[in-house]
């Protein structure tokens, strides 16, 4: 049994409610033992350093001084939680009288896909598998914070990452190789200027059905809810028909791995992965 | 401080030294190749060109850069920073820029982006964590705009994607109160 703490982030507990249930439900059946940091609270996201990178710095350092407190590695399936706490850490390390609080870089942070790739999983997962995704062609989409930037992240290959892809292979399922994986969707400007995002879904939307994906595959809250949630309204204004369903990897395991509430977590989409998944005779 | 910062400052450019001190950042550095608004997917929406937004700063033209929207619409994706030759973190110094706009005398070269943050700030010092819900309705309340959206976020409630309220949490509030008590009196210096 594999113990990690878990922070869910804000979104976790909201719009990407699916993703958490997941992640608890595919660590379950992979024998991880989550435990939720108590008392976590918000890491400041990209409103706190575009105002103050103090502040940032000290919203971020509280959570990270929490789960300082116990020996185990700290998992964040949000890529701006990660992103942030990732800044703390390298701030602590590298001007440690400019933080404050009770942290001092001592606990490994883990983003959630990285560490659903590491190999020891992977071969669990082999093991575990109840059914391969075989035929099932899926755009893996890192976005931009997940893999960048390497001085913070450590991916080496930032400008074509594959540890999603030999995820996606473990699962049985078809990776196809397009050339927007790491392209950032706008999401921070989703509320302020919907415009620029609509413009960037296109891009990645064409780009991921060119590529012939059946579905794109993320771990990202922000990406997730933001290309999957405007298909419709861009249709209107482009003319174009997308319905490509935007999954969560850890769903995509868990159907691999046979959990029973995956029904559950996909019927929260707004673009419906039913249908493919059907077709597919994956349901 | 690198020896291409402590050059910028005796050069008597205070807006550049200004912003190389606060960003860590060697802005003379850059020589135009202008690889960072190449990748850069929203350059097309851009005032100003990250690559021209050193320039401006190498100039010294403080309410050029401290207007524009660049410094606003910049998502923070790093492209800019990975692809830079000369190792400029270039998302870094947009951070670095936001920071000196809302504190000097110009007003924000976008409208709804300040305010979004602001909102979220204030959702994050009052209630510990971002409820959803609770940061639409304020930044709504404070732009006006009502319906943008208001179908779409009909549907996500449907879908069981909106939580009405927020979990109750007390734990972290007050700490994370001090937090911005403490940053508030530093920035009021």
């Amino acid at each position: 049994m594999k113990e990690v703490s878990y922070y869910p982030g804000c979104s976790l507990h909201g719009t990407a409610r699916e993703y958490d249930d997941s992640i608890r439900g595919v660590s379950k059946l992979l024998d991880i033992q989550l435990y939720e940091l108590e008392d976590w609270t918000c890491c400041g996201a990209s409103s706190a350093h575009c105002t103050d990178e103090k502040l940032a710095i000290d919203l971020a350092a509280r959570n990270l001084g929490l789960a300082e407190k116990n020996d185990r590695d700290l998992l964040v399936p949000c890529v701006a939680c990660y992103s942030r706490f990732k800044a703390a850490e390298k701030e602590v390390k590298e001007h440690p009288e400019k933080v404050h609080l009770s942290y001092h870089g001592n606990v490994p942070i883990r983003y959630a896909l990285d560490f659903f790739c590491d190999d020891g999983i992977l071969e669990e997962v082999k093991k575990k598998r109840a059914k391969s995704l075989s035929g099932l062609k899926v755009a893996c989409y890192y976005g931009c914070l997940t893999v960048r930037p390497p001085k913070m992240t450590g991916v080496r290959e930032y400008e074509n990452p594959q540890h999603m892809d030999r995820l996606m292979k473990t699962l049985g399922a078809d990776p196809v190789p397009w050339c927007y994986k790491t392209d950032c969707c706008g999401a921070s400007l989703v509320m302020t200027r919907t415009d620029i995002v609509k413009k960037l879904n296109d891009r990645l939307l064409s780009m991921a059905m060119e590529a012939e994906a059946d579905c794109l595959v993320t771990g990202c809250p922000m990406c997730q809810a933001n290309l999957d949630t405007r298909q419709g309204e861009l249709e209107k204004e482009t003319g174009k028909r997308y319905n490509l369903p935007i999954l969560y990897f850890t769903e995509l395991m868990g159907l691999a791995l046979g959990h029973k509430d995956v029904r559950k977590w996909l019927h929260r989409h707004i673009t419906d992965p039913m249908k493919i998944l059907s077709a597919k005779g994956l349901m | 401080m690198t020896e291409l910062n402590a050059r910028e400052n005796q050069k008597a450019n205070p807006f550049l030294s200004e912003v190389a001190q606060a960003s860590g950042e060697k802005i003379s550095a850059c020589f135009q190749c202008q690889k960072c608004s190449a990748g850069c997917p929203i350059a097309y929406a851009m005032d100003v060109l990250p690559n021209q937004m050193l320039r401006h700063i190498q100039y010294g033209h403080r309410e050029k850069v401290l207007t524009s929207n660049t410094i606003w619409i910049c998502a923070s994706c790093y492209t800019c920073s990975v692809r830079c030759p000369n190792n400029i973190d270039i998302a870094k110094i947009m951070d670095t820029l936001r920071a000196l706009a809302v504190h000097s005398e110009f007003k924000p070269g976008e409208k709804d982006i300040p305010i979004f943050h602001s909102a979220f700030l204030d959702t994050i010092k009052s209630r510990g964590r971002i409820h959803e819900l609770s940061l639409i309705l304020q930044f709504k309340s404070k732009t006006k705009d009502f319906f943008k959206d208001a179908a779409l976020g009909w549907k996500m409630y449907r879908k069981g994607k909106i939580k009405l309220l927020p979990s109750k949490f007390c734990g972290g509030k007050k700490e994370v109160k001090e937090i911005f008590n403490a940053f508030e009196k530093g920035a009021r210096q």
